[in-house]
């Protein structure tokens, strides 16, 4: 999500005398490592935003973070059914975040469905803040209540905060000429006001942002905005119910210059910087679709720095445009979902064939078919791997978190362009909205990307003449003198010239993925023991969760250790050594076992425990606690 | 790179040194050798050619050419010839398609590379059949026609390219028939020189699966009566004789003999190949034997802007008020904090 304001600001223990005198009334102050707070309601009531704009909050404040928006694939469904529920999470810490949270201890409740669609997502006591004039019997009934939801659901011993948001939004803009449907609008900002003096959090920067996004086109919209959330935050302050509030101190942080980054901004961002250091341009081609769009757009907004972005007819022209960038020497890229990488899946095989570099970025989502588009999932890695006609060997890597989705589009497009061969980046619908702070790398930083662009060197070129050690074939770029040939689909020869003799057919087949194998990637690195009982094996959006049940246990001295999977084809050389010093194995993601079985077939010599999800939901930390309890004790945590 | 500005070509430096597989007789061999002698005669240096295919037949056609070939997946020429052309404007791009690949599988394509408008000369080899695959009917087989997969005659109505080209907005189309070189040589330079997606259909003879379809119109004896060749700023004068000529009726088309009922040359309409209104261009596409003369030659050309050119323009205005220069200025833009 992107900031629109474009002030630098210098974090400083900072508070506004005004938010001091406040500070004074505060009865009681709850000291935390961690809240996780939940934003919920109508997917029109700008959840997403209000979430937003408290990370960003936060995140200046100096807490470490990590969110996830969660909402309904339809833009806007009907008005207080369970189903157009929006929701935004973020957990915010003094320690360091991995995860978003499993459950909330703050839920703002726009409406009955909010709380319908949350209950069995709060924790034991939490505070629930909702907007009391919307908890009207009709909106019960639509939220599929009979009654009052806080009886039905078994509530009541929550910190309930009832706030009449719609008329007290109302009394605040009553001197503004407004229309009324435009004054209820306003409504997300005084629960954000509320939740700012909850957690203490200075106004000053979310004023700035409204100022910046609307102050020359709409000044009312602006100052109406910055009213309602002044009255929010001085209405937690009067009322009694109110009378504790959190504080959550600065993380430790390493030094550096930081700024929030979702999944999506970050791998568009990684593509930009290979074009850079490659020296490329860089081409997208691309088709809309959820959640992976936001590369696309991301990209498209880049024409300053020379991205051509080319929003294609469907997915298959998506990849055969970027497919032909590439022949013509660009950094050609994709972006897509599962069922649009299913679409791309023959020329995928195409890229193979003639070894073309290719970036293939799928965003995952729950499936098959449409299935789940705005929910995450990990089922896409067989597609990925095996999804295309032939012998089709393709590289595929998985990013783990929001920020690494920068690195690894990054090395992605390094692989590709030094390798020559098309390489499958998969995050997933939990990375590519989720966001976190993250330290901004200084480019010079970044590795060197050196492609093997081929010269002129006065005598016939060999398209598919091989570097001896990588078996990387040289990239011939069409307006190079002398450098003319001819590439395609068909099995060819060392010339390019079309062969169906059998025995140069296998031959290309097992060039082509011993290139793939040759491919050098880093070894994998143990969090926990080198040595112990169980070793809990993740890959790609997973890692957050994994790493918090895992550091959660060994505080709880259990023997328990992690790997997570950044490389998946080839897989890291020291995998077999590493599983080898275990008693127990498991593996856990988010899918029906692809991984687990992949390494079935990889390192037979193993036996693996599984544990699978497939809600369209990140993993819990709890859940896969749980499950490591029982493998380690035959029972239960806790 | 001096050897680059020696443009003095003959059409033996387009061949390639690769075996060319069409059948003994096929049409294809004609259109290659035009298409040669074109290119030799436009004097652009021979590394500038990228020329882009799909799958069938026509599809081999970059294996034969000594230039820069991509030989794709069925159907998708259109958009890796879009991609090629747009990631490298100075390439000039050629696609070689069939009725198939253009307006089956690849019709999507087709239709959105002519609506963008992006600078590559698309060659459609219309034999109305499928060849590589043996002989099935294709989207421009006449209806009623019997092939292996239409046993008792296709029941669909066939697309007229010109009609689906000038229908998506198309900006220029030319016909010609694969054994007439001095035409088809003079087609392919004005494709070659015009900016925008130029599409030419070729009337193309698969002497295997459908051999004679086009001889009702092209057979030696008939087609100076049975077809016309449009000449942009010159009437519609056609026939063995030169003695028949069309005229707008209305609102149609009619073929009317000079001579009779007083018409005179001064009647007829004069092609204007340049006029942004398509409406007599599709009348003219449309013309189908026995009620007219197929029209051949350049039936439509009017430039506008095309995408590539649009993008480059585009890329060149953001960049020059850019306050982001690099990726460095990208990942400090916006809200950033110390710690």
């Amino acid at each position: 999500m992107h900031i629109g304001y474009k002030k630098n600001i210098l974090l400083q223990n900072k508070t506004s005398n005004k938010t001091q005198s406040i500070m004074g009334k505060r009865s009681q102050v709850i000291e935390r490592d961690a809240v996780v707070i939940r934003f919920s309601g109508d997917s029109g009531d700008g959840m997403q935003l209000t979430g937003t704009l408290f990370s960003n909050a936060s995140a200046l404040f100096g807490n470490d973070l990590a969110t996830f928006p969660d909402y309904p694939a339809e833009i806007r469904a009907p008005q207080g059914t369970v189903g157009g529920v929006s929701g935004f999470q973020v957990n915010i810490g003094h320690k360091e975040i991995n995860t978003p949270g499993d459950y909330a201890d703050v839920l703002v409740a726009m409406n009955p469905a909010a709380i319908r669609a949350n209950a069995k997502w709060l924790r034991k006591g939490a505070t629930i803040i909702y907007d009391s004039d919307n908890f009207t019997e009709k909106n019960f009934l639509k939220a599929g209540y009979k009654d009052d939801p806080f009886v039905e659901d078994g509530l009541n011993d929550n910190n309930l905060i009832a706030a009449p948001i719609a008329t007290l939004v109302k009394e605040a803009l009553k001197d503004m000429d407004m229309d009324p449907k435009t004054v209820q609008k306003t409504k997300n900002m005084f629960a954000l006001g509320i939740v700012f003096w909850l957690f203490d959090r200075d106004l000053e920067n979310t004023e700035l942002y409204i100022d910046d996004k609307f102050k020359k086109k709409k000044p009312l919209i602006a100052d109406a905005n910055k009213i309602v959330l002044r009255a929010g935050y001085y209405y937690a302050e009067t009322v009694e119910a109110l009378n504790s509030s959190f504080k959550i101190n600065p993380a430790p942080i390493a030094k550096g210059t930081y700024r929030n980054i979702t999944g999506n901004t970050a791998t568009a961002w990684g593509l930009i910087a290979a074009a850079e250091k490659a020296g490329l341009n860089l081409f997208i081609g691309s088709y809309p679709i959820t959640p992976a769009t936001g590369i696309l757009e991301d990209l498209a907004a880049r024409k300053d720095l020379g991205v051509k972005s080319f929003q294609a007819e469907d997915e298959i022209a998506g990849i055969c445009t970027t497919l032909g960038a590439s022949f013509a020497g660009n950094l050609g890229v994709t972006s897509t979902s599962g069922p649009g990488l299913a679409l791309k899946s023959e020329a995928i095989g195409l890229g193979v064939m003639a070894e073309l570099p290719i970036v293939i970025v799928d965003v995952q989502r729950g499936g098959p078919s449409t299935g789940l588009p705005t929910k995450t999932e990990q089922s896409d890695l067989f597609q990925a791997l095996y999804g295309r006609n032939g012998e089709s060997p393709v590289v595929v890597i998985a990013a783990s978190t929001p920020s690494d989705c920068f690195n690894y589009s990054f090395k992605a497009a390094k692989i590709a362009l030094e390798h020559m061969t098309p390489v499958i980046l998969l995050t997933d619908g939990y990375l590519a909205n989720g966001s976190e702070p993250w330290r901004i790398p200084s480019m010079k930083d970044m590795p060197e990307i050196k492609p093997p662009i081929a010269k002129y060197e006065g005598k016939e070129f060999l398209p598919y003449e091989r570097d001896v050690e990588t078996l990387v074939r040289k990239w011939a770029i069409p307006g190079t003198f002398g450098l003319e040939h001819r590439i395609g689909g068909l099995e060819k020869t060392i010339k390019g010239t079309v062969s169906y003799i059998p025995e140069n057919h296998e031959k290309m087949t097992q060039l082509r993925e011993d290139k793939v194998q040759r491919i050098e990637v880093p070894d994998l690195k143990v969090f926990g023991e080198s040595k112990g009982d169980l070793l809990v094996i993740g890959w790609g959006g997973t890692y957050g969760h994994i790493l918090t049940a895992v550091s959660e246990m060994r505080e709880e001295g259990y023997d328990i250790s992690a790997v997570h999977f950044n490389y998946i084809k080839p897989l890291p050389k020291n995998t077999a050594e590493i599983f080898a010093n275990y008693k127990k194995l498991v593996v856990c993601e988010l899918n029906g076992g692809q991984f687990v079985n992949y390494l079935r077939m990889k390192h037979q010599q193993f036996n693996y425990h599984q544990y699978n999800k497939v809600q369209g939901l990140p993993f819990t930390v709890e859940e896969i606690k749980d499950y490591c309890t029982i493998l380690l004790e035959g029972k239960k945590n806790g | 790179m001096a050897e680059a500005t020696k443009i003095q070509y003959t059409a033996k430096d387009f061949k390639s040194d690769q075996e060319v597989r069409w059948c003994p007789g096929c049409g294809d061999h004609a259109i290659l050798a035009s298409i040669q002698k074109a290119l030799a005669e436009l004097g652009i240096p021979k590394e500038k050619y990228a020329f882009v295919s799909g799958i069938g037949c026509s599809s081999r056609f970059p294996y034969y050419m000594n230039a820069y070939g991509f030989h794709g997946i069925h159907g998708r020429a259109s958009a890796i010839a879009s991609g090629v052309k747009v990631a490298n404007p100075d390439l000039m791009v050629w696609q070689i398609t069939g009725d198939g690949d253009a307006l089956a599988i690849g019709g999507n394509h087709f239709i959105h590379i002519i609506r963008r408008n992006i600078d590559i000369n698309l060659v459609l080899f219309n034999n109305e059949i499928y060849g590589l695959t043996k002989g099935q009917y294709s989207p421009t087989s006449h209806k009623g026609i019997v092939t292996k997969t239409s046993p008792y005659g296709t029941i669909e109505e066939p697309f007229k390219v010109g009609e689906l080209v000038i229908g998506a907005n198309g900006r220029f189309f030319a016909r010609t028939a694969d054994y007439n070189l001095t035409l088809s040589t003079d087609v392919y330079k004005q494709a070659a020189n015009f900016r925008g997606t130029s599409v030419v259909e070729v009337l193309q003879n698969c002497v295997i699966f459908n051999d004679g379809i086009h001889d009702s119109i092209l057979d030696k004896e008939v087609r100076d009566d049975r077809t016309i060749v449009l000449r942009h700023g010159e009437p519609m004068i056609f026939g063995k004789e030169r003695d028949k000529g069309i005229i707008l009726d209305g609102l149609k088309l009619k073929v009317v003999k000079l001579g009779e009922n007083g018409v005179t040359e001064k009647d007829l309409l004069i092609h204007d190949a340049h006029e942004p209104n398509p409406g007599i261009h599709y009348m003219l596409a449309g013309m189908k034997y026995p009620d007219y003369p197929v029209a051949m030659g350049i039936i439509r050309a009017v430039e506008s802007q095309t995408y590539d050119s649009a993008l480059v323009e585009q890329i060149a205005k953001v960049k020059e008020k850019a306050q982001i220069k690099c990726v460095d200025d990208l990942l400090h833009s916006g809200s950033t904090w110390e710690v």
